[in-house]
């Protein structure tokens, strides 16, 4: 204070008096010393700083320590809370998925399952149904080629007859005599080697 | 006395009580110290009242003030300083606001009176002493032995922890006490210059910008140290409260 007071005086030298006197000031309260070392109020500084202060100490110790730690921890807990439902709600999740795959792939299976059996099915009865004309197409085959051997052998055996009857009427024409067909036949049979 | 940048010290009796010799009034200081109590737990009474689990911007600045003292303490004195986390949000909390309040004009500085800052400092070294005592018994006094010193200049080393031990509560006090009190008197002797100058005519108005500018940034640094003294405080607070809890470090 003794240096400052001094610069403060000169700084203001029309009320440097006014100054000196201030500088050794509270010669009204303080007896004319510094008042932060005035002795004479200290008990009472003392006295009302231990109330205010115990008062102060005991509202923050009983209600606002507890309330605000009270609050965090409510908060802390609240967000660990939550990531917890979270991570819950994500398993779920999860395990639907996992079920929707698990369904997804068992429909796929099936679906092919069907189209396969569907299609061995169609391939089956198309091969029956191949099976079926073939057979039917070789019976119509076999009938044909029983009535061409009938026919051929019916006209075989008309050749026959035709040359008989034919060689009788050259024998008549060109001997004018008369065979009989015992002895045409004969010698047909005899000329074609049978 | 309006310029004198003493008299915003001066203690004034508002009611006066007298009792076996003492002169307990209740004064100017008396008065700050109840507003301060009044503001700083009407402050955080009010502001979580709600108790809101998504804070409101006053209550996060109460929650805000708990974490950080909550993790000086954590990390000056380790959890187990924990048990001391009310004295030392008081502590930090009443400094704060006793030096935020006197920066009001016309406000009382409550903490630039020494035996304030005094008495809130023995209350430190106090509770370090009982604690010490009270949970290591004799093991307390390891403190002032430390480990790995030559026997020959033990002696010399524990003379020098025992007085750096009891100059703890001086350096404590002393240093809120003569920031506050510096830092008013340095405002008040600045806004002073431009009151005084002002009286000189128009040169003067003139130059009375120069100590208005240099106020104005005083009364910002002020506003910083008010701050910064409190956590000062709590921090030192909570590293001798360290001492107590682990003397043989």
């Amino acid at each position: 204070m003794f240096v400052v007071t001094p610069a403060y005086a000169e700084s203001n030298p029309t009320e440097g008096t006014h100054s000196e006197t201030g500088a050794h000031g509270g010669d009204a309260a303080g007896g004319g010393v510094f008042p932060p070392f005035d002795s004479s109020t200290f008990a009472s500084q003392l006295l009302w700083l231990a109330i205010t202060f115990g008062l102060f100490y005991l509202l923050m110790s009983k209600v606002i320590v507890p309330r605000i730690g009270g609050i965090l921890e409510h908060r802390r807990d609240r967000i660990a809370q939550d990531l917890d439902e979270a991570n819950r709600l994500k398993e779920e999740a999860d395990n639907a998925i996992a079920a929707y795959e698990q369904e997804l792939a068992d429909a796929r299976k099936k679906a092919s399952a069907i189209a396969e059996t569907a299609r061995e099915k169609a391939k089956a009865a198309a091969e029956a149904e191949r099976v079926s004309t073939e057979a039917e197409l070789n019976t119509k085959m076999a009938d044909a080629e029983k009535s061409i051997a009938a026919i051929k052998t019916k006209a075989l055996a008309d050749v026959d007859t035709i040359a008989e009857d034919a060689a009788t009427d050259l024998v008549k024409h060109l001997l004018g005599g008369a065979v009989t067909k015992t002895e045409v036949a004969a010698a047909i049979r005899s000329a074609s080697g049978k | 006395m309006a310029n004198d940048p003493i008299s915003q010290f001066q203690i004034k009796n508002i009611v006066p009580i007298e009792i076996g010799g003492l002169d307990l009034s209740f004064t100017n200081s008396s008065l700050f110290m109840v507003a301060t109590v009044a503001v700083a737990a009407g402050f955080l009474f009010l502001t979580t009242a709600n108790r809101g689990l998504v804070p409101s911007r006053l209550q996060s600045i109460s929650e805000m003030s708990y974490e950080f003292v909550a993790s000086m303490l954590r990390d000056g004195a380790g959890s187990q300083g924990m048990r001391f986390f009310p004295m030392v949000f008081s502590l930090f909390m009443f400094v704060l606001v006793a030096n935020l309040l006197g920066m009001f004009p016309y406000f009382f500085t409550v903490t630039s009176h020494l035996i304030v800052t005094f008495a809130l400092a023995m209350l430190v070294i106090g509770t370090v002493v009982v604690y010490g005592f009270w949970k290591h018994g004799l093991h307390f006094l390891q403190l002032f032995v430390p480990s790995g010193v030559p026997g020959v200049l033990m002696p010399l080393v524990v003379m020098i922890e025992v007085i750096s031990f009891l100059s703890r509560p001086i350096s404590l006090s002393v240093r809120l006490f003569a920031n506050m009190l510096a830092g008013h008197i340095t405002l008040k002797v600045f806004a002073g210059f431009v009151v005084s100058l002002g009286s000189l005519g128009a040169l003067g108005i003139g130059t009375a910008i120069l100590p208005l500018i240099m106020t104005v940034a005083l009364t910002g640094l002020e506003f910083l140290v008010a701050f910064l003294q409190a956590y000062v405080f709590a921090v030192l607070t909570c590293m001798y409260l360290n001492d107590a809890l682990h003397p043989g470090h």
